[in-house]
């Protein structure tokens, strides 16, 4: 009789799948917020975007019946997020990590209190796209089965890196990111340029949230992030604001975080705790190695809050 | 005066009672009915732990003369002794419940003293004689309906692998391990079950990821114990493996996936619980039953669900309602060879050393630690 299971092989497996289905909120988040930080400004909001992401995601899902339409309302969720934060942060003398926390708690806050009937319904999900096919092998096509948003999202990353190089509004954005009067010598607006970017970095975070719950883990409950959001912002730092880095960076988390119940199936089952905190050590241990006290951060934007 | 000490849901009350106050009167005019007060850790409809209990508080609200207030998602702090203040000072309640495991001690203990003319049930805690009369601890064998499912899943599992999520390895989750294997291995004496342990009671990306390498090594009937099963369910349905489900019914979730599930029947038991009460009996402090007494019942059969596998689970469910039934009887061995019941001891469910259970038997991949 053949055995169904493939034994140790599922550790890899299960990392490379968990790559996969969990890193797509991360790099949503993390490039969204790649192109906030490049402009000048941190949103630490982005958590409460994510949640009211996938919050209205379910909502809009479920009442239309189609799940494209619930990502949109996600982004425009986001971008609506990100609109208020830029508007609050563009007065005089007001601190954006401040008022980051304040919408990160209004976000969850709001998602949970609007989200509330929405718990029990079942909403139609995504599609994912069947790369499986040539394997006979079930574990196989099960991590291979992919969601669009994913590809999209890897599709973004080096768009991103390319853009900020090459383009008009990436230079635009350096500048208002590196050195504000030098953008406002050039005659733009600082003010707007961040507007613009921080609602896009929204908008991103919002389509991070629909994938939580139109694909996976697939439904809308008020556990659903568990600070995801939070880690993705935490991951753009030490990814050095490259969206390169973020994508490499966010595969390892979603990687990372499907380590312990993988470990755990295949018998490994002592110091879980430590291997579902490995997406947590990593940080820190990335965190201690490049740090440096004779040097800011390479890459940092030099108008950010938090190397200025 | 303290405002450290008024709770949101008091000072919205207050300022609610103060718009009204002028043209309705202040409150008390319903003074003839009995107000009963629940109190959730979670969110009451996550097709789970407080939605049994919430199920259980709509059936309340259908008795006549009985009004009903909840509140959900308190945490197991002082919150829950300024939800009860509330509760009372404002709404009258002279019935609570406070449903959270670690609502017990010390704050239910202290509510209680403080009114002590007021009843508290508490769910899951271990009420002992130096603690207050007028509170009280009820649960149920949740164990005995696992017992069922693990039968269920032992027939109908091809592999004999059988998967378990769990949060914590604490007595009562141990428990229901133990007893959905020893059933399984009733029906498959060869089936194991393999558990992981996701660390908390709600951690859905986790739950998602444990599904998947549980399925990932071959197992086909999957069953949890943590407070939202709707993730397991969810996910488990669509990579095409059975379930068994836990706390309420979750057959609309994946209806053809569905086989049976063990459940809560708090339905029966609350309304019970305040009819006594309003008739001026006194509840057992101490308040336990399984399958017999209608604190726990199992989920109506799936499909899938073979006439074999049928006939022997409702035999089994049958010897528990007349109750001649033991689940852990010895010798039991644990899954380090160590035996922890000898040969001709029975642990009948009231046994107090089955709610202080640290092993996994026989037949359990995992870990305790």
């Amino acid at each position: 009789m053949a055995d169904p299971s493939i034994g140790l092989w599922t550790v890899p497996l299960a990392v490379f799948g968990g790559a996969i289905r969990v890193s797509t909120p991360f790099l949503f988040v993390s490039l969204g917020e790649c192109i906030t930080e490049r402009s000048g400004r941190i949103n630490l909001g982005l958590e409460g975007t994510l949640v009211m992401g996938a919050m209205s995601a379910y909502g809009i899902s479920y009442l239309s019946g189609s799940p494209w339409l619930g990502v949109l309302a996600a982004g425009i969720t986001g971008a609506l997020f990100g609109a208020l934060h830029a508007g609050i942060c563009s007065l005089p003398r007001v601190n954006d990590i401040a008022v980051g926390i304040a919408l990160m708690l209004l976000g969850t806050g709001l998602a949970f209190f609007l989200g509330k009937p929405l718990i029990e319904p079942t909403a139609p999900r995504l599609p994912a796209i069947d790369f499986g096919w040539w394997s006979d092998v079930p574990q196989v096509r099960a991590a291979l089965r992919i969601n669009v948003l994913f590809l999209i999202g890897v599709a973004i990353a080096p768009l991103l890196y390319w853009a900020f190089r090459t383009t008009r509004w990436g230079l635009l954005i350096r500048t208002a990111g590196e050195s504000s009067d030098a953008a406002r010598a050039m005659g733009h607006s600082v003010l707007l340029i961040r507007l613009r970017a921080t609602m896009v970095g929204g908008f991103l975070a919002g389509i991070g949230g629909s994938f939580l719950s139109l694909f996976y883990p697939g439904s809308w409950n008020e556990g659903l992030s568990s600070g995801q959001g939070i880690t993705a912002v935490a991951l753009v730092i030490f990814a050095r604001w490259d969206p390169m880095l973020c994508l490499w960076a966010s595969l390892a988390f979603g990687g990372a975080a499907a380590l312990g119940p993988a470990l755990q199936s295949v018998g490994v089952t002592s110091g879980y705790h430590l291997f579902n905190a490995a997406p947590y050590i990593l940080t820190l241990a990335i965190m201690i190695i490049t740090c440096s006290p004779k040097r800011t951060l390479t890459g940092a934007p030099a108008e950010l809050s938090i190397t200025r | 005066m303290d405002f450290g000490s008024i709770s949101r849901r008091h000072l919205l009350q207050g300022s609610a009672a103060l718009a009204l106050g002028g043209t309705l009167g202040v409150r008390g005019a319903a003074a003839a009915e009995t107000t009963v007060g629940f109190i959730y850790v979670g969110s009451r409809d996550d097709y789970g732990y407080n939605q049994a209990h919430a199920q259980g508080a709509a059936a309340v609200k259908k008795l006549p003369g009985v009004k009903v207030v909840e509140e959900e998602k308190v945490p197991e702090t002082d919150a829950v002794e300024k939800t009860v203040e509330s509760m009372v000072n404002l709404d009258g309640a002279t019935l609570l419940f406070p449903t959270s495991f670690g609502y017990y001690n010390p704050h239910v203990v202290k509510m209680a003293n403080k009114f002590p003319k007021l009843h508290f049930e508490h769910c899951g805690g271990l009420w002992a004689d130096k603690d207050p009369k007028n509170a009280g601890s009820y649960f149920g064998y949740i164990d005995e309906a696992q017992y069922i499912s693990g039968i269920v899943a032992g027939y109908t599992s091809k592999s004999g692998k059988l998967g378990f999520v769990a949060a914590k390895p604490i007595p009562q989750v141990l428990r229901n391990i133990n007893a959905f294997t020893l059933g399984a291995r009733l029906a498959n004496p060869k089936a194991t079950t393999q558990v992981i342990f996701t660390g908390d009671w709600s951690m859905p990306v986790k739950e998602a990821e444990a599904t998947n390498s549980l399925i990932d090594q071959g197992i086909d009937v999957l069953t949890c114990h943590v407070d939202g099963p709707k993730t397991m369910v969810e996910n488990a349905a669509r990579r095409g493996a059975f379930i068994c489900g836990y706390h309420v019914n979750q057959s609309p979730l994946a209806p053809k996936a569905y086989l049976t599930g063990a459940e809560w029947n708090w339905e029966a038991l609350y309304p019970k619980f305040v009819k006594m009460i309003m008739s001026g009996e006194s509840i057992p402090n101490f308040y336990r039953g399984g399958l017999k007494e209608g604190l726990v019942k199992v989920s109506p059969y799936g499909e899938a669900v073979s006439a074999e596998a049928r006939k022997h689970a409702d035999e089994v469910k049958a010897k528990f309602m007349a109750d001649g039934y033991t689940i852990f009887k010895g010798p039991i061995v644990d899954n380090k060879g160590k035996t922890v019941i000898a040969g001709g001891t029975d642990r009948g469910q009231k046994d107090a050393e089955l709610e202080k259970m640290d092993y996994l038997v026989e037949g359990v991949i995992g870990a305790t630690a």
